[in-house]
């Protein structure tokens, strides 16, 4: 680490590569995802939108879309822990405009999803933590919530292969 | 989320009227989900490849999360398809094994079955299809609330 490195300089890293990871996943555009990064933290934010209301008549968000907003944020978070250290010291650098930099995102084996509560029509938020990583394989369990951190909307538990690069 | 059959509806029409259920729903209708048949405890749901569904653009395979919802849409139409005839139902558990990457540009359709139904849950079992039905893309297995 160098400690005298411009401010500026280390958070366009960050953000660059963090965009070229959301970059390499058309079907996260789609849902419109984003996320709000703190140092090596982050936060997966889903905007609300009409189209991923699933019940009409509460109305809530379907649950398939809770599902790929965790399994995203879980997967996401994943490859961010471990490109953390080569991103830091300088041995990659991702940038979406080089399609070869962008690292192979990990494979979801299985991931089971535990519905807390009906999603309401307004933002969720979900952060991941990766649980253990091995060589080959990773466990990440995620939460998702809208109003209130500790009302959880669901969680999830999910496997992972990760891709050799 | 679909409304219980009515007792002197056949089976076409609880189709059709599924269909008009699930156009209802904004997400099955972005992701243009068609139900194939359904009855007795057992939906078939199928939906189209689009571009902006892809989870790799290197490969063109579609987003796993894609899956989840079209499984969860099934499980959920299977449920409601049985014939205790449930008033509504909502996921409380659903687990995804990734099987093999589905290949591009071509449907996905997923079966479900409700295989056990107690007071208040409803078990079931579901898998999701290309055009090579011997070779499962995925198959879920979930816990689902039965509202009588």
């Amino acid at each position: 680490m160098n400690r005298n490195e411009p401010l500026d300089q280390i958070k366009q890293r960050r953000d660059s590569a963090l965009k070229a990871l959301m970059a390499a996943v058309p079907y996260m555009n789609w849902l419109n995802i984003q996320f709000d990064r703190r140092g090596d933290e982050l936060t997966a934010v889903l905007p609300f939108d009409r189209k991923l209301i699933g019940n009409q008549m509460l109305p809530a968000i379907h649950g398939g879309v809770t599902a790929a907003f965790l399994e995203m944020t879980a997967i996401i978070e994943l490859s961010w822990t471990a490109l953390w250290e080569d991103l830091e010291s300088g041995r990659i650098a991702p940038d979406v405009a080089v399609p070869d930099s962008l690292p192979r995102l990990p494979k979801t084996i299985d991931f089971t999803v535990d519905y807390l509560r009906s999603g309401l029509p307004r933002d969720a938020y979900a952060r991941a933590r990766v649980v253990r990583s091995g060589r080959r394989y990773a466990s990440v369990h995620v939460e998702a919530w809208q109003d209130n951190r500790t009302k959880l909307m669901a969680q999830a538990t999910g496997h992972f292969l990760m891709r050799q690069n | 989320m679909m409304d219980r059959k009515p007792d002197d509806m056949s089976d076409d029409d609880f189709v059709r009227l599924a269909q008009k259920f699930i156009e209802a729903m904004p997400h099955a209708l972005a992701l243009q989900m068609k139900v194939e048949s359904l009855g007795d405890g057992r939906s078939v749901i199928s939906m189209p490849w689009a571009e902006h569904l892809v989870g790799d653009p290197r490969t063109g395979v579609i987003h796993g999360g894609v899956v989840s919802a079209l499984m969860d849409t099934s499980c959920g139409a299977a449920v409601m398809a049985h014939g205790i005839r449930p008033r509504s139902t909502a996921t409380i558990d659903l687990r995804i094994d990734y099987m093999r990457a589905a290949t591009p540009r071509q449907r996905i359709t997923a079966r479900a079955e409700c295989y056990h139904m107690t007071r208040s849950v409803a078990f079931v079992r579901a898998v999701a299809l290309d055009e090579d039905s011997d070779n499962p893309v995925a198959s879920a297995t979930g816990a689902f609330t039965v509202e009588r």
